[in-house]
């Protein structure tokens, strides 16, 4: 049984509404005026309609052009309005003109795409015998032209409207009379900045971004544990502003975040105001032309920015963890609205942060991590030779949370460009700038007990119950060198580099969690 | 008109009802620390003042692994199998 063709109900140039299959044998044509050989054909297709007894319909792709179609070929065939493309869209018209003969069930009968006049030929052939054509008149070949709803822009329109559309997140029809952004905020849906709206068809072009399903759900997301599907992170990489390459960081991003380990309800709730903090490394960072030189650390590049700020977005939006609500920082701190940076593996010999955590060089990873605050700048033009930077490193970090703060957990060091230029004279390794933090904030018990001065540090009642040779030992500013974190970037210029303070670290708190990018 | 896809979970908040309140407080009453600092000296002071009241109840004393993360399923099983009130200690 043949296949049927879609039906439709289109209105023509004097405003009737023609259905099809028209119960008739019938021949379609689909055009647009600013194609030669739409107009190459169209005295052929109005013979069509004035001299057989066959149903002509021509859906003509822009209203203008039906017009102007309709003047210049003198036209009495009904000249169909689809501007909307709709019927184009169902017919996954690629090439104007099609023509397609049908019979009287609506089945396709024939077939002519552009025009070969051999192919034209025998269509009249067999459809219209007796009527004359003087074909010698006619060249023996031209191509088509694209049919609008190639048009990307449009085609995606079309795509995001047609029932089949991958897109199922619930519609919000914004009145005329409201202003959108407006609405958006009113609606909660931003971090206190604009967005871009996620209109339908701005998701389905950010989901071609990834190979995923839109409908596979990437993590639950507390403190709701909603499921959040691909889509969904598209539709907040869309309000973040991201383009549709930045979308796999998301999702490798959003993988790593809703892990046990990296426990992204503590993370948003803690009073402390903790924050994930993206890493990037591999090769993805040049594929989307991600900032690792000057300022590298703050506002200007998009992928950076809007990367980090979708993760945040979808954590708020889709996991329900907002200010005042489940999320409750007592300061809070800005990088709350985003923290997404590559490391600059080129710049230095030291293994970069992914390799360093088991992944391949050539691998895309990103690693996220829960920092309190940072980055506080580390400021040291003077030191010459590695042992002092690196002591400089451990005199600033001893101040992360508090001086008395020691057996400390994660912090990121950003080791600048010219650090890195000092530290490798002395050819310190990563490990090397460790053992040197370590050394220096190395602290014996007795000056971490609390005081007048400061009632944080070691409860003196314990001290007091501690013997000299405890109270002796040495307390180095982290719980492990494991737990600095070390990756470079930066401008060339400048010996400044950064530190990021973490939060509760470890099983009990957040552990950093790595992610291969996929596409 | 504009159209946009809804960024959020889409579940419509529902309104949570509080239990029945009962006339006296009988039986057994959990105490559950979030383990955060100072939080069962909180819960020592209470602890204390409901024996004194409340001489015929039970008190069970529970603490939470860190306070950074809700409670585990066993935990929150455990407390309300075995109690018939509770009091969660929040401190700083």
């Amino acid at each position: 049984m043949p296949e049927l063709l879609p039906p439709f109900s289109l209105r023509d140039q004097h405003g009737v509404d023609r259905a099809f299959p028209p119960a008739a044998k019938s021949v379609l044509c689909f055009a647009k005026e600013d194609c030669p050989t739409c107009n190459l054909v169209m005295p052929l297709i109005e013979a069509l309609h004035r001299d057989t007894t066959l149903d002509v319909l021509v859906p003509g792709q822009t209203s203008d052009g039906n017009a102007t179609l309709i003047d210049r070929h003198d036209l009495t065939a009904p000249v169909l309005d689809d501007s909307a493309l709709k019927v184009s869209f169902a017919y996954d018209v690629d090439t104007v003109p099609l023509v397609i003969a049908a019979d009287a069930d609506g089945s396709e009968a024939d077939r002519l795409v552009g025009f070969d006049k051999g192919e034209w030929r025998a269509f009249f052939e067999r459809h219209a015998p007796n009527l004359a054509v003087d074909w010698d008149a006619l060249p023996d070949w031209r191509p088509g032209c694209g049919s609008l709803t190639q048009d990307p822009v449009i085609g995606e329109r079309l795509r995001a409207e047609a029932e089949n559309s991958p897109l199922r997140a619930r519609r919000i029809e914004i009145a005329p009379a409201d202003d959108v952004h407006e609405f958006l905020f009113d609606q909660g849906f931003t971090d206190g900045l604009p967005v871009v709206p996620p209109t339908p068809e701005r998701v389905l072009r950010m989901l071609g971004g990834t190979r995923r399903d839109p409908q596979e759900v990437v993590a639950t997301i507390p403190p709701n544990l909603a499921p959040a599907t691909v889509e969904k992170v598209a539709v907040n990489a869309v309000l973040a502003g991201c383009r549709p390459e930045h979308l796999p960081v998301v999702i490798a991003a959003l993988e790593a975040v809703c892990t046990d380990e990296f426990n992204i309800h503590g993370v948003m709730a803690t009073t402390m105001g903790a924050s994930p903090v993206m890493i990037v490394n591999g090769p993805i960072r040049h594929r989307l032309g991600m900032n690792m030189r000057l300022g590298v650390l703050g506002q200007g590049d998009r992928a950076n920015s809007a990367i980090g700020r979708a993760l945040r977005l979808t954590v708020r939006n889709v996991g329900g963890a907002r200010p005042g609500g489940t999320e409750r920082s007592t300061l809070g701190n800005p990088m709350k609205y985003t923290m997404c940076f590559p490391e600059w593996e080129e710049r230095s010999e030291w293994p970069p942060l992914h390799v360093e955590r088991g992944f391949a060089p050539e691998d895309s990873v990103v690693t996220v991590y829960a920092m309190t605050s940072g980055p506080s700048l580390i400021v040291d033009q003077n030191s010459r030779n590695a042992s002092q930077l690196a002591g400089s490193f451990g005199l600033v970090m001893e101040g992360a949370h508090h001086p008395r703060a020691h057996h400390m957990g994660d912090c990121i060091l950003v080791v600048c460009p010219e650090h890195v230029d000092t530290l490798k004279v002395d050819g310190y390794s990563k490990d090397d700038v460790r053992t040197r933090i370590q050394e220096v904030t190395a602290k014996r018990l007795r000056d971490l007990v609390a005081d007048e001065v400061s009632g944080t540090g070691l409860d003196p009642q314990r001290a007091q119950a501690m013997s000299d040779e405890q109270l002796d030992r040495m307390a180095p500013k982290f719980a492990s060198q494991d737990n600095i974190h070390i990756v470079v970037a930066g401008s060339e210029a400048g010996k400044f580099s950064g530190l990021f303070h973490g939060w509760a670290s470890g099983p009990m708190g957040s552990m950093p969690v790595s992610r291969k990018i996929e596409d | 008109m504009t159209t946009i896809l809804d960024p959020t979970d889409e579940r419509v908040p529902i309104a949570r009802s509080v239990s029945p309140r009962p006339e006296a407080v009988t039986g057994s009453v959990a105490l559950l620390d979030i383990s955060k600092p100072r939080g069962n000296v909180l819960l020592d002071r209470l602890e204390a003042r409901l024996r004194e009241e409340l001489p015929g109840i039970e008190i069970n004393r529970y603490a939470k692994p860190t306070f950074t993360k809700p409670a585990p399923t066993e935990l929150r099983q455990d407390i309300r199998e075995r109690n018939d009130f509770v009091v969660e200690a929040l401190a700083d």
